[in-house]
């Protein structure tokens, strides 16, 4: 066994379950205010990263003008999401919410692949080349970053829904929204919200993932581990997400290392089955969502 | 007990007003031609069989319906298109038929969310400069935990978690959060439903001191006769959505129409055993 090996490929997974869980924290937002599983995270990530790549590249913005503009864009997107297809179909059945996410995951790389075509993109560097050592281990400058940015981000945003009143609101929203709004929370206001800070969180993913790896208009995929996590650390639960996050990541880096790339997929939904049958609500979830 | 003179000579408007509330729902009609008036100070309450619209008419008050005509009035404003969330700013709380508190959320929590209404703070506040925040906060604390939670009894449970309450306790939470919004006018759907002998004494206690030391006009359905008549000035009687009586409590006890439907047109006498449970109750007091 060689643990210096070990340490480096943890490490590497770890950072990047640092992503995941950023990508989950989006995903559960919207969750937790408006019931709704948004399996277009994954595109949502990629609408990200094309927006920053039109501010940054085809627009050429000084990267401090292009990473806020980029982000307002997302939000934008992310209410005209919520207020053009979530809100109109506020009651009804559960499937009917889930097949238009489905369909909007579809128009999304629709979109991406009629304004940016199928081609693969490199987004502008960002962050500085020199290697980054942990003891013995090596890190990739853009993995160790990204990470550090996704750490700092989910801390900042667990602050504010701590201390913040808008916070507050939303954990009652999600909680009775009946009750919610007769207690004078904007209940509509709370659900634009949620989307609008998801897509914002989501888009700041993206342009992680995308500087890593570059982007293009299949790396929805991403999404799909993002899915794994939130179902394994249970759709509503913020906790869920961040250790469901570093989980799948550390498992899915040691898998590739000693099994193989091909095996990554293949290890994580064995984790994902065995924890759901185990936990059939993720590991923090609540139980009260079987009900729905 | 003293009846407060309603709509009478002094030109005092009441507090909330229904004019000829009609609410239907593809045809069928919950609510028709609806009308009356909750003076200020006063105990009201809203009694009917099942399904006779009481809770359509609390939720058309409250927001969460619009009427297909009519119009509500709220401390001589009209409320008619006016949102749920900002009639809660206004003064109009309320508690729910089931229980509708914020389970994961400790009996503190839950008070706290019923002044939400009524905080300033902002985002950028929040974020940026604690401190209007924090003071807020403290205020509210102190307030609330001083009063509401003294006043309700509930001292020993503030931070447990509600769910793990008994049913009784959870009522008596959602009250609390209903008050810690200041209403004017508070407006409880069942108060002591599926609750025994004991917890409703406490209920009827806290409902009568609600109105006298915290000064809130209360508007409540209730099916317990004994207790409808014991505590309120005012009672409204609606059947098949359309009321049928109001007045003070004996002249409604004595209504033949209201008994008609309790009973339907047959045998008379088990109501007004009912319905004369709580007179008895009261002359005995």
């Amino acid at each position: 066994m060689d643990w210096a090996y070990l340490f480096e490929i943890s490490l590497t997974g770890i950072a990047s379950g640092g992503l995941y869980a950023l990508a989950a924290l989006a995903f559960v937002m919207v969750y937790k205010a408006t019931k709704v599983v948004n399996i277009a995270i994954g595109e949502m990530l990629m609408i990200g990263a094309y927006l920053f790549f039109t501010c940054a590249v085809t627009f050429a913005l000084p990267l401090w003008l292009a990473l806020p503009a980029s982000l307002l864009a997302a939000g934008a997107l992310g209410a005209l999401i919520e207020r053009t297809m979530i809100r109109p179909l506020l009651g009804e059945p559960p499937i009917s919410v889930f097949m238009v996410m489905v369909g909007l995951s579809s128009v999304l790389v629709g979109l991406v692949e009629l304004i940016w075509t199928a081609d693969q993109r490199r987004l502008p560097e960002l962050v500085p080349n020199t290697p980054i050592m942990v003891g013995e281990a090596f890190l990739a400058p853009k993995v160790f970053y990204g990470a550090l940015t996704a750490s700092v981000l989910i801390a900042v945003v667990l602050l504010v829904f701590r201390f913040w009143r808008g916070g507050v609101a939303l954990r009652a929203t999600a909680s009775d929204p009946a009750a919610a709004y007769s207690m004078g929370i904007n209940v509509p206001r709370v659900f634009s919200l949620a989307w609008v800070a998801s897509a914002m969180i989501a888009a700041v993913s993206g342009i992680i993932v995308g500087s890593i790896g570059g982007i293009s208009s299949s790396m929805g995929v991403f999404g799909l581990s993002v899915l794994v996590v939130v179902i394994v650390g249970g759709l509503d639960s913020v906790l869920g997400a961040l250790v469901g996050g570093l989980m799948i990541g550390l498992i899915e880096a040691l898998a590739g290392a000693y099994l193989g790339g091909e095996y990554k997929l293949l290890v994580t939904f064995i984790v994902l089955v065995m924890v759901l049958m185990i936990r059939p609500y993720g590991l923090f979830g609540t139980h009260e969502i079987e009900r729905l | 007990m003293e009846t407060p003179p309603l709509g009478g000579a002094v030109a005092v408007p009441p507090l909330l007003q229904v004019d000829a509330l009609t609410l239907a729902f593809r045809g069928v009609r919950a609510l028709s031609d609806v009308s009356f008036k909750v003076a200020s100070g006063t105990i009201t309450a809203v009694i009917g069989p099942n399904g006779a619209g009481k809770t359509s008419l609390f939720n058309t008050i409250s927001g969460f319906y619009r009427p297909t005509s009519g119009r509500v009035h709220f401390k001589g404003q009209d409320i008619t298109e006016v949102p749920t969330p900002l009639r809660a700013k206004l003064g109009l709380g309320r508690s729910f038929q089931n229980i509708a508190l914020f389970r994961g959320m400790t009996v503190l929590d839950n008070i706290k969310l019923g002044r939400h209404a009524h905080l300033k703070t902002n985002v950028l506040d929040a974020l940026f400069y604690m401190g209007r925040a924090r003071r807020e906060e403290a205020a509210l604390r102190a307030d609330i935990e001083e009063r509401i939670i003294d006043f309700l009894e509930i001292d020993h449970i503030r931070h447990a978690p509600v769910s793990a309450l008994p049913y009784g306790l959870q009522k008596r939470v959602e009250m609390a959060r209903a008050l810690a919004m200041q209403p004017e006018i508070l407006m409880l759907d069942e108060p002591v439903a599926g609750m025994n002998r004991e917890e409703t004494e406490d209920m009827a206690r806290f409902i009568l001191d609600v109105r006298s030391e915290w000064g809130v006009t209360v508007l409540m359905v209730e099916h317990d006769m004994g207790m409808v008549m014991d505590l309120s000035d005012h009672v409204i009687v609606l059947n098949f959505g359309q009321l049928i009586a109001q007045g003070a409590p004996a002249v409604v006890q004595g209504d033949p129409e209201v008994i008609r439907a309790y009973l339907g047109s047959g045998d008379v006498g088990d109501l007004r055993q009912r319905l004369h449970a709580g007179i008895d109750k009261r002359e005995a007091a």
